[in-house]
């Protein structure tokens, strides 16, 4: 953790490290404080004064029947977006490790979305269900299934997690697949001379030991479907129709740049950041147990 | 594998292609609308194959702009925008986060240890759960409108800090004990070896970075309000939400391809380092 | 315990031959070893025999069954590993009865045979530790009990010894030869160390480039190798090589360039080649007996005194090769001297200059 050496130099390191933490300062610590603060206020919405209300504005939302809706809602969502992402992905993993030949090619074929905005995936996905043009709409409508996501709220949902797990699919197979080429090529050979079918050597030997690069991609997949997919749903649904896809953190948007209530946003800012300093610290401590066995 | 069963590659070369058409597929039908005229996009359902307006969409879109709601600001304008964007945030990112991270491992000073989980903390949350404050910030420092007030808020978060000293970390203590007997100071050092030795390690965070800052949505989306500083994300983000009687769709999925392409190219010809990227970022 | 035969076996990667045709019949509870460089092939070999590779020729009898086309699971062979190939999440009881927990044995039938062979492997206070808990000698055992358990047709053992420390290998050494004594299992052992080789085997397979270039007990192999490859290979330190031609009366061998005057070295027998042939004379450094009259004049660059013998390192004549001339006890020897030296005829081996194989008639 240290280094044997270091240069004696007095004023230069703290030079060098200005920048960044002047830059943090400013655009990073400054808000968060803000944040804090601004969650114990109440305050006029055109700036005018502001109250000091202690925890009143948690105490609406721990109140409020909507935001327990979008709780529920995010803990939905997060669980079908990491599922179904994580699942789809490690089958394609598999799949790829298992071809020998092409396992590069398929590589490239496979990552590049991780370079497609969430937004901008949730402009095709919208594209591809388009209630009046969009082809896969116009197929589902073929076998007498009616999609139409700008009124029913569970398409707008399902189409929200589609587009969300698309955008995935490259880092966890990305990750999947490097977890893969790591387990020792003797280890399944043992296995199979110990009489385990490529079933067996699948669950009892691949997956065991899968299973720290598993955990690391379902708390980072979970990050994203919590915060990362903002961008599907500003451009897909904005939350509708009706609130059936209102997230927590378009919430926070929501409520305070739409609906001005700043406190109420803030208060719902310090609340998500509490829930992501526990799962980042979920996350460093896990990996820190990775055993390298 | 170790059996000799044929089937079994047949069908995990299917099962990938499989994957590979689910992950081309919404691209290619915004390709392919792309390319078609107005009319063509009106009825369902759309066509399965390229149609021939392409250069002429893609010239309307980049120099004549997509008129209606948004203005008639060419895309050109838009694309250098996101250009810029995107190669501030990476340069900027990695200029601070280099010398920031030699300053904490190369030197001893009072509160390093204090300086180094400060910045560590910004690890664990990003700009949109304090999107409100942050915009305050930016709004009171009058920075809305302006590249600055585009680049620098994004670069806040330490990620390539962390990264840079995670490398240093790793970098051999004879070096820097036979630079100091060969008589070189810090810059040097910092200029003639570790630089050097970093070049891959920059070069992945480029194409990481780039990506990052290529894809802000909602930041751009906030701090600017004149179309003169708008970038392509958002700009085909807005565009699909606007209800117009009589949408273009031809023209904004050639949007959606010009905001997609630059990235994707960078992941494309920069594989290995990309991938690389994407390994250290997460360690 | 089965009969092992192996018949024109050959491997060729798409149109690269790399193992050009193996036959070698392996009697019951018999421990052959195949030895030989890096990238002779020998891994190969055997990765056929267990199923790992494919078989591009020839045939592989395991009993009376013939099992090119047999998965490694049903061909009743174990395989020890040269990284152990331990599962790293399971305890070491588990690691040993997979296999068997495979086979759908009962537990109580898995209990005795995991507990009969962590016996004999004294394995027994480790059964609940997980392998990155275990020194490196441990987990080759319990890679050995492993294998045990199954108590299969064939043994197969890939350089288990390769990544264990110097003292550690000559310990496992013994363990493994007093092992396959006891469980009298027939075993087919890989290994690029000649000294392991020589010490475990009944019999040598000693491969060169793809080629079995001679199958014997380790006496025949060293006594009467079958060219100047695997004279080279097997002994330490290697058999000297000096070139020359075959005398005028068939009876002798004339060195090239050893001496200023010529320097012949009597044969046993008439050579089975005509005179004027040139040939590669073999001698190693453990037969050399110094005498004031002996043919050979050594001129000594380096003396290394080992303790027990004494190496010296030196030329003979104007010849280009570095000898080695090995002697019991210490030798006080200093760089420049000259020494004589004479080999007794029963110890010379004669191969052809070209084609290194072994002459005959000597």
């Amino acid at each position: 953790m240290e280094k044997r050496v270091t240069f004696d130099n007095r004023l230069l390191p703290y030079l060098l490290l200005a920048p960044q933490i002047v830059v943090t300062l400013v655009f990073f610590f400054w808000p968060t404080a803000q944040a804090i603060w601004q969650s114990v206020l109440i305050e006029d919405a055109f700036g005018g004064n502001s109250r000091f209300v202690w925890f009143e504005n948690f105490e609406r939302l721990f109140n409020d029947p909507g935001y327990y809706a979008s709780v529920r809602l995010t803990v939905v969502f997060s669980f079908l977006v990491a599922g179904l992402g994580l699942a789809l992905s490690l089958l394609f993993a598999v799949m790829a490790d298992r071809v020998i030949r092409g396992a590069e090619t398929y590589k490239t074929f496979l990552i590049w979305p991780y370079a497609v905005a969430p937004a901008v995936a949730g402009v095709l996905w919208g594209f591809l269900f388009n209630p009046s043009i969009g082809i896969v709409a116009w197929m589902l409508q073929g076998v007498g299934i009616e999609f139409n996501y700008v009124i029913n709220g569970n398409q707008a949902l399902l189409l929200v997690v589609l587009a969300s797990v698309w955008t995935q699919l490259s880092y966890n197979f990305l990750f999947f697949l490097a977890g893969l080429q790591s387990i020792p090529r003797s280890l399944i050979e043992a296995a199979a001379i110990d009489g385990a079918g490529p079933g067996r050597r699948f669950w009892d030997i691949v997956f065991p030991l899968l299973s720290p690069t598993g955990f690391f991609l379902l708390v980072i997949n979970v990050i994203y479907a919590f915060i990362g997919t903002f961008g599907v749903i500003s451009s897909l649904t904005q939350g509708g129709p009706g609130r059936a896809t209102e997230i927590l953190v378009y919430k926070v948007y929501n409520d305070g740049f739409r609906g001005q209530d700043l406190g109420g946003s803030a208060a719902q800012s310090v609340l998500m950041m509490i829930v992501l300093v526990l799962l980042t610290f979920v996350q460093f401590r896990f990996i820190e147990r990775r055993v390298h066995y | 594998m170790v059996e000799n069963r044929p089937f079994f590659t047949f069908l995990s070369h299917f099962i990938v292609l499989v994957g590979v058409l689910i992950v081309f597929f919404p691209v290619w039908m915004t390709f392919v609308a792309s390319t078609h005229d107005q009319a063509t996009m009106l009825r369902a359902p759309v066509p399965l194959l390229p149609g021939t307006h392409l250069i002429e969409n893609y010239r309307t879109v980049l120099l004549e702009g997509y008129g209606q709601r948004f203005g008639s600001n060419p895309m050109l304008h838009t694309l250098i925008n996101s250009m810029i964007m995107a190669l501030g945030v990476a340069i900027g990112k990695i200029a601070i986060s280099i010398i920031a991270a030699f300053a904490i491992v190369y030197f001893r000073f009072p509160a390093r240890m204090f300086f180094f989980w400060a910045i560590f903390v910004t690890l664990m949350l990003p700009v949109e759960i304090r999107i409100v404050p942050t915009y305050g910030v930016v709004a009171s420092l009058g920075m809305l409108d302006s590249y600055a007030g585009l680049i620098i808020p994004v670069i806040a978060s330490a990620t390539a800090t962390f990264l840079f000293r995670q490398f240093f970390l790793s970098v051999p203590d004879e070096l820097a004990e036979a630079a100091r007997i060969d008589g070189a100071g810090p810059f040097r050092f910092c200029w003639d070896t570790l630089l050097p030795l970093s070049v891959t390690t920059i070069a992945a965070l480029f194409v990481i970075q780039f990506i990052y800052g290529w894809n802000q949505y909602l930041w751009p989306l906030l701090i600017t309000t004149k179309e003169s500083y708008y970038t392509m994300v958002m700009t085909v983000s807005r565009q699909a939400n606007v209800v117009d009687s009589v949408p273009s769709w031809n023209l904004l999925m050639a949007m959606a391809m010009l905001a997609m392409l630059p990235p994707v190219l960078v992941v494309v010809f920069m594989q290995r380092l990309f991938v690389r990227g994407l390994v250290e970022t997460e360690k | 315990m089965a009969v092992v035969h192996l018949r024109g076996v050959k491997k060729s990667y798409d149109k690269l031959e790399v193992i050009h045709g193996i036959d070698v019949d392996i009697a019951h509870g018999e421990f052959i070893v195949i030895v030989g460089p890096s990238g002779c092939g020998k891994s190969t070999l055997l990765r056929m025999v267990a199923g790992l590779e494919k078989i591009t020729g020839g045939e592989v009898t395991i009993g009376d069954r013939v099992v090119n086309r047999l998965e490694p699971k049903d061909r009743d062979i174990a395989m020890v590993f040269q990284n152990y190939a331990l599962y790293p999440h399971m305890s070491v009881y588990e690691n040993m009865a997979y296999g068997l927990k495979i086979r759908k044995l009962s537990k109580a039938d898995i209990n005795t045979r995991v507990r009969k062979a962590a016996k004999i492997l004294e394995l027994e206070p480790l059964l609940q530790r997980r392998p990155r808990q275990l020194s490196g000698g441990q987990r080759q055992r319990v890679a050995m009990g492993r294998a045990i358990v199954r108590d299969p047709a064939v043994f197969l053992f890939d350089e288990p010894l390769s990544n264990l420390d110097a003292k550690l290998r000559v310990q496992m050494r013994l363990e493994i030869k007093r092992l396959q004594r006891e469980l009298a299992v027939t075993s087919i052992y890989v290994t690029h160390d000649q000294v392991e080789a020589m010490t475990l085997a009944d019999r040598l397979i000693v491969m060169n480039a793809g080629v079995a270039d001679q199958i014997g007990t380790p006496m025949d192999v060293y006594d009467r190798p079958a060219s100047t490859f695997v004279a080279g290979f097997i002994g330490s330190p290697a058999m000297n090589f000096l070139a020359g031609k075959v005398g005028a009366n068939g009876r002798s061998i004339d060195l090239v360039g050893v001496g200023d005057t010529r320097v012949s070295v009597q044969l046993l027998s008439t050579a089975s080649v005509p005179s004027g042939t040139p040939v590669t004379l073999g001698l190693r450094p453990e037969h050399f007996v110094p005498t004031d009259h002996g043919a050979l004049e050594l001129e000594i660059d380096l003396a290394e005194p080992l303790g027990a013998d004494t190496l010296l390192h030196g030329r003979f004549g104007h010849a280009r090769e570095l000898a080695t001339v090995r002697l019991p006890g210490h030798v006080l020897a200093k760089p420049g001297e000259k020494r004589r030296y004479a080999v007794s005829p029963e110890r010379l081996h004669l191969f052809d200059a070209q084609t290194g194989k072994r002459l005959a008639g000597i």
